[in-house]
C-alpha cells in the first residue's frame, strides 16, 4: 500500500477528503480519489452521487467547503477560476454537448486552440500556416473532416460530441474531463467513441463519468464508484461489478 | 496587425454600406446647400436636420447591436450613454454662448445665475475647450459602462437581471439629472446654444457639416464594428452569447469579453449623443428616460440583431415611421411602435435584414444539397464518418 505523500509526488489529480454541500444536502462527503498521469480513468455512480459536482470543483465552478484539490502535485485549484483552470490544462466536456452551434466546425476548433486568449491578441489574430495544421490534424481525429465548413447546429448529436472532443484536443489538455459522452448515440457511434477515447488517452489523462456499462466494459480501464458523495468501491470493471455494497447501491437498482 | 483588421472589416458588403454612408455624407449636404430652394431635388434644411438625427439613432442602435446582437448583454439603458455623450457636448456649447445669455455673465450658463451661484463648479471647467469636451464624449460614457460593467459582469450577472439593472442604472442617472442642484440644468437641461467652434449652429453651413459628421462617425463606428465581429474576437463573443459556460472552461475570461465590448459600444452611443445635440439644439434629463432605452432594442429587433446593418436600417426606417405618424395621427404612434415590436417578435424574429440574409442562405444552401444529389457518389456525410 502506498502512503499518502508517495502517491502525491506521482499524482496528476489528486483529491483528499472533498466534502460540499448545498442547502444542507451534502452532495460530497469527504471524497478522496488520484489519478496518475497518462491514465484513462471511469466514474460511475447513481443519479445524485456527486459526479457532476465532483468535476464542477476540479474545474472551478464549485467551491468545497473542505478538502483538498491539486493538480500536478501543488497547485491548488480551489482557489482558482474556471479560466484559469482551464489554462492549466484541465479541459471538460459537458453531459449535453455544448458547441457554438452558429459558428463553423473550423471556428469552433479554433476557438478552441490552446493560444493567447486576451482581448487584443483575439482582435489581431491572424490564422498561422502551424494552427492551420493543428486544427486539420483535430479534424481527422474526430471524423469530422468532410463537414468543416458547415454549422456546428447541422450536426448530428454523435458529431456534436465528437466535436466538444475535439475542442478539447484544441485546448491541450493535460487532464480531460468527460461527462456521459455516449448518452443518446447509437451503438456504432458508441464503439467509435470508445476508440477515441483510448487514442486521447495515450497521450494525457481522462476521466469518464459514464452511466453505460457496456462501454466501460469496452474501455476496459479502472473503474471508481461514487455514492452519496464518496467512493463505493475502486479497481477493475469485474471486481467493482461484483462489489456487494455497488450492486445494492447502483448496479441492482 | 492593425491594418489586417481593416483589411477585414471592409470584406464583403460592408465596404457598400460605408461607400453608402460616405456617399450621403457629401450629397446630403451638396443638395442642401448647392441646389436653389425651388429645384426638386433641393433638400431643406429642416429635413437634412432630421436626416442627421436618424443617423445618430442608428449610431446607437449599432453601438446596442454590438452588445445585444453579438456578446448577448441586453443593454435596457443605453440612453444613458447617449444621454451622457449628449451632456458633454451640451456642456461645452453652453460653454461658448459666453456673455451672450439672458443675465450676461461671461462665466456662467443662465441657469446657474438663475439659481445664485457664484461660480463655475469643478466638474464644468474644461469644457470651454472643445478637444476636452471631445475627449470627455468618449470618457464619460466608457468610465460608467467599466465601473458598471466590472462589477455586474465580475458578479455574473446575466439575462433579465442585467437588463432590469441596466434599466434602473438610467432611471436612477435621470432623477439625479432632473435635480436643479446636480448643475447640469435641472428639467429644462442645456439648450439656446449659439456656437460650435466660432460657427453659429443654426447656420445652412454648420447643420450640413454636422450632417456629414454624423454620416461619416457612422460609417466608421460601422468599420470598427465590423473588425471587431469578424476577428477572432467576434466569433469569441458570438460564443458567450450562444454558451457563455463553453467560452469560460475553454479559458477565455468571460468578464474582460464583456467588459471591453460593453465600453465600446457604450463610448459610439456617448458619440451619437454628443452629435445629436447641437442638431436638435437641446439636451433634457428626459434623454434617460427608461422608454428611450426600450425604443433602442425595438430599432435593434426590427433591423435585425446580430447583423451589421440590419440596425442602422431599423433606426433609420422605424423614426421616419415615427416622424410620419406623429405628424399624421399622434394619438396612434405608441400603439403603432408597440404593434411593429410584437409583429417583428411573431413573424421576423431575425428582424429585416436577417430575414433577407437567412433566405439567402437558404437558397444556397438548397442550391448546395441539390448539387450534391448530383454527384451522389461522395456518399453520405454519417457513412464516411462511420469509416
Amino acid at each position: 500500500m502506498n502512503t499518502i505523500a508517495e502517491t502525491r509526488t506521482k499524482s496528476l489529480l489528486y483529491l483528499d477528503g472533498v466534502s460540499v454541500s448545498f442547502d444542507g444536502f451534502k452532495a460530497l462527503n469527504s471524497l478522496s480519489f488520484v489519478v496518475e498521469p497518462g491514465e484513462l480513468r471511469a466514474i460511475i455512480g447513481p443519479n445524485g452521487a456527486g459526479k457532476t459536482t465532483m468535476m464542477d470543483i476540479i474545474t472551478g465552478k464549485t467551491r468545497p467547503d473542505t478538502g483538498t484539490v491539486l493538480f500536478e502535485d501543488s497547485i491548488d485549484l480551489t482557489k482558482k477560476d474556471e479560466a484559469d483552470i482551464a489554462q492549466l490544462g484541465i479541459g471538460r466536456k459537458f453531459q449535453k454537448p455544448t458547441v457554438f452551434e452558429s459558428h463553423t466546425v473550423w471556428d469552433n476548433l479554433e476557438l478552441a486552440l490552446n493560444r493567447s486568449r486576451g482581448v487584443f491578441a483575439t482582435l489581431f489574430y491572424k490564422l498561422s500556416p502551424d494552427d492551420k495544421a493543428r486544427i486539420e490534424e483535430i479534424l481527422t481525429t474526430i471524423r469530422l473532416t468532410h463537414r468543416k465548413d458547415e454549422l456546428a447546429a447541422n450536426l448530428s448529436h454523435g458529431q456534436k460530441q465528437w466535436l466538444e472532443i475535439g475542442m478539447l484536443l484544441a485546448q491541450e489538455p493535460k487532464l480531460l474531463l468527460v461527462d456521459e459522452p455516449v448518452a443518446g448515440m447509437t451503438d456504432a457511434e458508441t464503439a467509435e467513441t470508445a476508440v477515441l477515447l483510448k487514442e486521447i488517452a495515450r497521450t494525457r489523462s481522462v476521466v469518464v463519468v459514464e452511466h453505460d456499462m457496456g462501454f466501460i466494459r469496452e474501455l476496459g480501464v479502472k473503474v471508481t464508484c461514487l455514492a452519496e458523495g464518496s467512493v463505493l468501491a475502486e479497481g477493475s470493471i469485474d471486481f467493482v461489478s461484483n462489489d456487494p455494497k455497488v450492486i445494492e447501491n447502483y448496479l441492482g437498482r | 496587425m492593425i491594418s489586417g483588421f481593416i483589411l477585414r472589416a471592409l470584406e464583403g458588403k460592408i465596404v457598400v454600406a460605408i461607400a453608402i454612408l460616405l456617399g450621403v455624407a457629401i450629397l446630403v449636404p451638396a443638395l442642401n446647400l448647392l441646389v436653389p430652394a425651388g429645384s426638386a431635388f433641393h433638400i431643406p434644411t429642416y429635413v437634412m436636420a432630421l436626416m442627421g438625427k436618424y443617423l445618430c439613432y442608428a449610431l446607437l442602435a449599432l453601438a446596442l447591436d454590438l452588445v445585444w446582437g453579438y456578446c448577448g448583454i441586453l443593454s435596457l439603458g443605453h440612453g444613458a450613454f447617449f444621454a451622457l455623450g449628449g451632456y458633454a457636448m451640451g456642456m461645452y456649447l453652453m460653454r461658448q454662448i459666453g456673455s451672450r445669455g439672458v443675465y450676461g455673465n461671461p462665466e456662467l450658463p443662465d441657469f446657474m445665475v438663475f439659481l445664485n451661484w457664484q461660480e463655475l463648479p469643478w466638474f464644468w471647467h474644461g469644457f470651454d475647450m472643445f478637444w476636452f469636451a471631445m475627449l470627455m464624449v468618449l470618457v464619460v460614457p466608457g468610465l460608467l459602462a467599466f465601473v458598471f460593467g466590472w462589477f455586474a459582469f465580475r458578479s455574473r450577472v446575466n439575462g433579465v437581471y442585467l437588463s432590469i439593472i441596466t434599466q434602473a442604472m438610467t432611471y436612477a442617472l435621470m432623477l439625479a439629472f432632473f435635480r436643479n442642484d446636480m448643475g447640469f440644468g435641472g428639467n429644462n437641461g442645456l439648450t439656446d446654444y449659439k456656437d460650435i467652434l466660432g460657427f453659429p449652429v443654426q447656420a445652412d453651413g454648420t447643420r450640413a457639416v454636422l450632417f456629414a459628421m454624423s454620416a461619416i462617425m457612422l460609417a466608421l463606428c460601422l468599420l470598427i464594428a465590423s473588425g471587431i465581429v469578424r476577428s477572432k474576437f467576434g466569433k469569441v463573443l458570438v460564443g458567450v452569447r450562444d454558451a457563455e459556460s463553453r467560452v469560460r472552461f475553454l479559458g477565455f475570461r468571460v468578464e474582460h469579453i464583456k467588459l471591453f465590448t460593453f465600453v465600446v459600444s457604450a463610448m459610439m452611443a456617448g458619440i451619437a449623443g454628443a452629435l445629436f445635440v447641437p442638431q436638435v439644439g437641446i439636451i433634457n434629463p428626459g434623454e434617460f428616460a427608461p422608454a428611450n432605452s426600450i425604443e433602442v432594442v425595438v430599432w435593434t429587433a426590427v433591423g435585425g440583431r446580430g447583423t451589421l446593418i440590419g440596425p442602422i436600417i431599423g433606426a433609420v426606417l422605424v423614426n421616419a415611421g415615427k416622424s410620419f405618424f406623429t405628424g399624421a395621427f399622434p394619438e396612434f404612434w405608441l400603439y403603432a411602435l408597440g404593434g411593429l415590436f410584437i409583429a417583428v417578435t411573431l413573424f421576423l424574429p431575425k428582424g429585416i435584414v436577417g430575414t433577407i440574409q437567412h433566405g439567402f442562405s437558404a437558397r444556397k444552401a438548397m442550391k448546395a444539397a441539390r448539387e450534391a444529389e448530383k454527384g451522389r457518389d461522395i456518399g453520405t456525410p454519417m457513412a464516411q464518418a462511420a469509416e
